[in-house]
């Protein structure tokens, strides 16, 4: 469970808490008077009414074209946050990739937390869409790093062969990917590095900047399949998201390569734990421990991540909000996968599968990812444990199926608990 | 590119020094010119349109350049643009274009009669013959900055001026979001359809915004005189036809733009040009004429030799694969064209291209009886 003091910083506005922390860095200061620079709205060039620069999203296919009506757009267009993001930015990467038939992207993202408030009236609607059913409006998201109450956990390694859970964290204050200056960008790097070179024992590591590793890291780094590369995917590179790669980015990992965090990829932070095997309750303590000594070593600093009771973690994609978290193993299956009834039996258990090199690739012989489908609305321990108790219901119709025996499609399992 | 850098009065909270970009590994003509002394004092300055010194350069950060060739690494958001960052622009102009000053002059000659020659160049080796520039609507944002609204705008002004045209002008403008199979067909079978650019630098540069809104292609009945609508500039003009009549290719061309630009001055949208810089571009490797008139032509003999390269350079020449920029040769047939684009006029320009292409086949024809060409290679134009 995150500490009561980031909930009561949360609930305050920035400028007045940092005076109470006092400035351990030199960069506080900049916060107090960051708002009387920025005229809120006025960077919006507006020459054409919104029917002609309203996009045209009839062959499109993805959340925010679903429901961005030319009468929200009208409403919306002329807004922008204190920063000066616009509607504009922060649908411009679902017009300019239609989508697919078969798979709906989410179409837009925030390019600040301020975001989700000023442009709620899209953002809420896509939120709902993208997380079956949730309303920002009226429900809250509960969070929870408590792993002490996981129950099992612990795979038969003749099948899990990996065990990983990942998140996402963004700092309070500085801008998201898409919008953020060079300046910020560092600022992240900063308080990041400043915080991790905190962590001890088990977690002590060492950072790797994109633009200063050696030859030899770097190969050190992709034989672990620690490194991330530039984005290719034009849904993130449409978003601005790898403007002035490869500035500010880098890897941080523990001595025991069990612990990991990536700077200014799709998001602030991206922090992961792994191991091979299947003991994914120690995976999950592991990223409790580093989750919440990192989040206790930048509030040292004066610094807090982006959370409110309704969106849960803040996160650069509105389909990462809540938890942001994908618990996931990489386990064999060949007979339940060739079972035509093995979607259907994700799907009620509220996993997805992927192939085994992650998002939109292919199983290689019948190993899969196998991870949670939601993010909001259930809390990190919840979801964690769905995997658990999903993951050995897989198993257990693998087992009955290697002897011959009939499996059952489990009951559906109820969404927000 | 209305991404988080126009965000000019939230980024002056950080200082210059914090937000000045990392390019030493970087080799383009951005990254030479712009010092941190050139970014402070310009980083706080927006033209009427609202474009950044950021925006100039975010193309130039996100693609470092290649060892051999060196890019330009900025472009203009508007016209002003090349006002308004007149200190970092300058320098890369007169880098780019052969030390091109600050306060020179730019002539522009788009009278074809001026041309001379340029009808009978060998059709046994020149394939085909083409002249191509740009053109900016004047009041409107260029494609790295300007919104649908303005792109749109662009496109109905650009339309309704061509539909205009008559006699070997009359044509037709294929939208590029709503044409049919059959056409787009035709259009590839032509080599007249563009396609999404897929270009880090014009990607970086948000030139493909919105693609394929307010994009298309016009071309008269001929398929001999064609305007790409909203790629990398609001007009792209090409004049061409098969064979070496590069005298009739440039009287079309010449023709035909002036046809076009009277017709958009009188809606009060002329085109955008000034006696310093002539035509305004996006990019700055394209100002003054915007002109590249080229052929294809055969020299499979010439080009093998040790001094086609200086041969080329001292003719004011550059070569290219017959698929344009950044393509190989193939058969030997070569796209030669005006390496110059700014310091001297159109008519000049492809003087040099009509004059220099029939020095090379007289080259060509001695190489094929076995004689040496050391006494046909000329000065330094």
């Amino acid at each position: 469970m995150a500490s009561s003091f980031a909930r009561v910083l949360s609930s305050k506005r920035k400028v007045g808490i940092l005076s109470l922390v006092g400035a351990g860095s030199l960069t506080v200061g900049f916060f107090l008077n960051r708002e009387q620079h920025v005229n809120a709205g006025a960077n919006v060039r507006r020459i054409y009414p919104p029917s002609a620069e309203y996009p045209d999203l009839r062959k499109h296919n993805n959340c925010m074209a679903s429901h961005l009506t030319p009468a929200v757009y009208a409403k919306l267009c002329d807004k922008s946050t204190p920063n000066g993001y616009t509607l504009d930015e922060a649908i411009q990467t679902g017009v300019d990739n239609p989508g697919h038939p078969f798979i709906k992207t989410v179409g837009m993202v925030a390019g600040d937390e301020e975001s989700y408030e000023v442009f709620a009236d899209l953002f809420n609607p896509v939120i709902k869409e993208r997380h079956n059913g949730y309303d920002p409006c009226t429900m809250k998201h509960p969070t929870d790093l408590d792993s002490s109450k996981i129950r099992g956990g612990n795979f038969d390694e003749k099948y899990v062969l990996s065990s990983r859970v990942r998140t996402g964290r963004s700092i309070r204050g500085l801008s998201l990917p898409p919008a953020c200056t060079r300046a910020e960008r560092r600022e992240v790097e900063r308080v990041v590095i400043d915080a991790v070179a905190g962590l001890k024992g088990d977690l002590a590591g060492k950072y790797y900047s994109l633009t200063l590793m050696t030859d030899q890291e770097q190969q050190q780094l992709i034989d672990d399949h620690f490194l991330f590369d530039k984005p290719v995917s034009p849904l993130l590179t449409c978003a601005g998201m790898a403007r002035d790669w490869p500035d500010a980015r880098g890897i941080w990992h523990n001595n025991e390569k069990t612990f990991l965090v990536w700077v200014n990829e799709e998001d602030h932070t991206r922090v992961i734990s792994m191991e091979k095997g299947g003991n994914m309750k120690r995976v999950f303590e592991r990223f409790c421990k580093g989750l919440l000594e990192v989040e206790r070593l930048i509030q040292e600093k004066g610094w807090e991540f982006m959370w409110n009771e309704h969106l849960g973690y803040i996160l650069t994609c509105p389909s990462n909000l809540g938890t942001g978290l994908r618990a996931g193993v990489h386990v064999t299956l060949p007979r339940l996968s060739k079972d035509p009834r093995f979607p259907k039996i994700l799907d009620n258990l509220r996993l997805q599968k992927r192939g085994t090199g992650g998002v939109d690739t292919a199983a290689v012989g019948s190993t899969f990812d196998i991870s949670n489908l939601d993010r909001l609305g259930q809390s990190e321990v919840q979801l964690v444990q769905t995997v658990i108790d999903g993951v050995n219901y897989l198993i257990e119709c693998e087992k009955r199926l290697e002897k011959g025996q009939d499996i059952k499609i489990p009951a559906p399992i109820s969404q927000f608990k | 590119m209305p991404f988080g850098n126009t965000h000019n009065n939230f980024k002056l909270n950080y200082s210059a020094d914090e937000e000045y970009p990392e390019l030493s590994k970087h080799n383009n003509h951005m990254a030479k010119a712009l010092t941190k002394e050139i970014y402070a004092k310009l980083r706080d300055k927006q033209t009427p349109t609202g474009y950044t010194l950021d925006d100039v350069i975010q193309t130039g950060v996100d693609n470092p350049g290649h060892p051999f060739i060196m890019t330009v690494g900025c472009v203009a958001g508007d016209e002003e643009s090349y006002e308004v960052f007149k200190e970092l622009l300058d320098p890369i102009i007169s880098d780019r274009h052969n030390g091109y000053k600050a306060t020179d002059k730019h002539k522009t000659d788009l009278n074809f009669e001026n041309l001379k020659g340029g009808d009978d160049l060998d059709p046994n080796y020149v394939l085909s013959s083409r002249v191509r520039t740009g053109r900016s609507i004047k009041g409107y944002a260029l494609p790295p900055h300007n919104s649908r609204g303005e792109r749109r705008a662009v496109e109905k002004l650009s339309v309704e001026a061509l539909n205009s045209l008559d006699g070997e002008f009359k044509g037709k403008y294929y939208p590029l979001k709503s044409m049919t199979d059959a056409e787009q067909e035709q259009l590839i079978a032509d080599h007249f359809l563009f396609d999404k650019p897929v270009s880090p630098l014009l990607l970086a540069a948000g030139m493909a915004r919105d693609w394929p809104d307010a994009r298309g292609i016009w071309h008269n009945e001929n398929k001999t005189f064609l305007v790409w609508v909203n790629e990398e500039d609001h007009l792209r003009v090409i004049s061409m036809q098969q064979g070496g009549n590069m005298k009739e290719v440039f009287k079309r061309f010449c023709v035909g733009l002036q046809r076009i630009e009277e017709i958009f001055k009188k809606h009060n949208h002329g085109f955008m040009w000034n006696e310093h810089l002539g035509f305004v571009l996006t990019c700055p490797s394209n100002l003054g004429t915007g002109l590249r008139g080229g052929v294809h032509v055969k020299l499979p003999k010439l080009s093998t030799h040790a001094k086609f390269e200086e041969i080329l350079t001292r003719l004011r020449l550059q070569k290219r694969g017959t698929g344009g920029v950044d393509t190989a040769s193939v058969g030997g047939v070569f796209d030669i064209s005006n390496a110059d684009r700014l310091g001297s006029s159109e008519v000049e320009q492809v003087q040099c291209v009509v004059d220099g292409v029939k020095l090379m086949i007289e080259m060509e024809k001695k190489l094929e009886k076995g004689e040496s060409i050391d006494s046909m290679i000329p000065a330094q134009k």
